[in-house]
């Protein structure tokens, strides 16, 4: 059994980086993320954990450290939200290109402007083609356990990839919350020792990263990214059975949620399938057949998966928290749709904004959201496909 | 007692609301409840209106948004009367506690008709007689349990002389001004 306690989301995370102890981690301070490099100094200076802190003067050199710890042989990771990672840009791209095995903890905030705080996807969406895997988390308890597996996907063989472990700003970061913990051996013995195969401190094989690549060799190296990216599927499965066996949670690409023999589906990212969950037993206890689809794991995306679990859902109401702006669909909605055209998955599709800038999402729009997707199947009313919900109505 | 219990806080920034909402979280949690403790996050700075939630349950706490129709609401500065809508969703079976020395009856033509239970404390003059100085929250806290029966009062001093010895290990003598504290808001909350 594992250890009740209650923590935050960031503390959940600083927690996890504790018990896995990695060799460097330069930071630079950001809200709603800066409680996490905030906490794991504190663990350094209690002599709980031996990190390298290096406290670093921006975004883009905490990234530039990271990869440069990582590249040398050491297991590093940052953290960061919103504008920092915007910074960190150009980074996120060289750190997947060179096949650095770092770990970002992403607490998601909107990028400007207007300048806010609160949560939104819109940055690790913004992220999506860089190259890096990225795991979402409902609560505290699932950036906890997203974390403890990231390096046993990142540092696979097959892999070697940068993880990106994400979670909703403030709504999950800064809510204390039950959480189960794994006692410090368990998570030692699960995530292993670092012993990276190639690496710039081995005077045995000098080596050479980051060069320049004519164009005779550059498009193989992103073919190169290409297979990792598909080959982390079956590590990120292999690793969330094993996590599974271990602490009794196991995690796939994603939670189905009643969704077996359900009519109507929602397919949403983060903290907000909580809630609507609560809105998907109500609606059942009213004979209601509706579930819900809740991705994990957006890179790799796991198309076929999603098509063949939505497959005999007469409406499927896809709830994207950024934009996109391509005026149809938000990110999450693109890539579901072109998942569901591939795999001959014919159902009616709404594309839903929702949550932008911490704007709340309540149990009452999920029962809204299902409620049209009836409307829309049953009796045929004509709707917007891409629409916005929660907006001001004054 | 229903499923889920939800509460409100309307403080200001820098009194503490946000930390009584984590502190009854966390003495919830350690009474074996299922807890959820969080500020509703802005552009803060001293002296500006905020909002803290609990959500205390036997059942595990999915729901991610905020409270718009709790169980109770804690007011923490009383000049928030005139400018927020504190009952605003507040249940009329559940009750509204308010820091302040003034009775009850000057109280309530303040509150847009709420027909429920109003509670008053004067945690002003509870705060400067035990601990000398204005901490609102240790009163606020034991007014809370005590209206809204989340957990036993005896048990609640036990929980909180604990948490005490913990947070101030480094300075004993506040622990008795903390629970006395709590103790007279107990007696004196109506």
């Amino acid at each position: 059994m594992g250890i009740r306690e209650r923590l935050s989301g960031n503390e959940a995370v600083a927690y996890a980086i504790k018990q896995v102890n990695p060799d460097v981690m330069p930071a630079f301070p950001i809200t709603p993320s800066t409680e996490i490099p905030q906490i794991v100094a504190s663990y350094i200076a209690n002599g709980e954990m031996d990190t390298e802190f290096i406290p670093v003067e921006s975004e883009h050199s905490a990234m530039s450290a990271t990869i440069g710890a990582s590249a040398a042989g050491a297991r590093a990771l940052t953290a960061t939200s919103s504008c920092g990672m915007a910074l960190m840009w150009e980074l996120l791209y060289v750190a997947a290109s060179n096949r650095l095995p770092l770990a970002l903890t992403l607490v998601n905030r909107a990028l400007s402007g207007p300048i806010n705080i609160n949560c939104d996807h819109s940055d690790s969406m913004g992220a999506r083609d860089s190259g890096w895997i990225q795991v979402y988390a409902e609560n505290n308890q699932e950036v906890y356990d997203n974390f403890i597996q990231a390096y046993r996907i990142s540092e696979h063989k097959d892999v070697h990839l940068p993880i990106m472990i994400c979670q909703d700003g403030f709504i999950t970061s800064h809510a204390l919350a039950n959480i189960e913990l794994l006692e410090d051996d368990k998570v030692k013995q699960f995530v292993g020792e670092y012993t990276p195969e190639n690496f710039l401190l081995n005077s045995k094989e000098p080596m050479s990263l980051g060069p320049y690549a004519v164009s005779n060799y550059y498009m193989e190296t992103k073919k190169a990214q290409t297979e990792a990216m598909k080959n982390a599927k079956k590590v990120i499965l292999d690793v969330g059975k094993e996590f599974g066996e271990m602490s009794g949670r196991t995690y796939g690409f994603f939670e189905e949620y009643r969704l077996e023999d359900a009519d109507y589906a929602v397919v949403i990212i983060g903290s907000a399938a909580g809630t609507t969950k609560d809105a998907i037993d109500q609606l059942r206890s009213q004979g209601k057949k509706v579930g819900l689809l809740k991705l994990r794991v957006f890179r790799p995306f796991p198309d076929k998966e999603i098509a063949d679990a939505l497959r005999n859902c007469k409406a499927i109401g896809i709830m994207d928290r950024s934009e996109s702006f391509s005026g149809q669909a938000g990110p999450l909605t693109a890539e579901v749709t072109a998942a569901l055209y591939r795999y001959k998955v014919d159902s009616n599709i709404v594309s839903y904004i929702y949550g932008l800038g911490g704007r709340d999402y309540r149990a009452e729009d999920a029962l809204e959201v299902f409620s049209e997707l009836e409307d829309v199947t049953v009796n045929g009313k004509e709707i917007e496909q891409f629409r916005y919900i929660g907006l001001r109505s004054r | 007692m229903k499923d889920t219990v939800e509460i409100r806080w309307h403080g200001r920034g820098g009194q503490g609301a946000k930390t009584a909402a984590l502190l009854l979280a966390d003495v919830c949690f350690k009474h074996g409840k299922n807890v959820q403790g969080f500020p509703e996050y802005g552009p803060e700075r001293m002296g500006a209106p905020i909002t803290a939630y609990n959500r205390i349950s036997d059942n595990e706490l999915r729901v991610h948004s905020n409270i718009y129709d709790p169980d109770y609401v804690v007011v923490v500065d009383e000049t928030l009367l005139e400018t927020i809508d504190v009952t605003a969703g507040l249940s009329e079976s559940g009750a509204i506690i308010i820091n302040t020395p003034r009775p009850k009856e000057e109280i309530i033509p303040h509150l847009k008709g709420y027909k429920g239970a109003v509670y008053t404390i004067d945690a002003r003059r509870i705060s400067e007689e035990t601990l000398g100085k204005y901490f609102p929250n240790s009163p606020m806290l034991a007014a809370t349990v005590a209206v809204s029966n989340v957990m036993e009062k005896e048990e609640f001093l036990k929980q909180m002389e604990d948490s005490y010895r913990h947070k101030f290990s480094k300075k004993p003598e506040v622990i008795e001004g903390n629970m006395q504290a709590l103790r007279m808001t107990f007696e004196e909350v109506q």
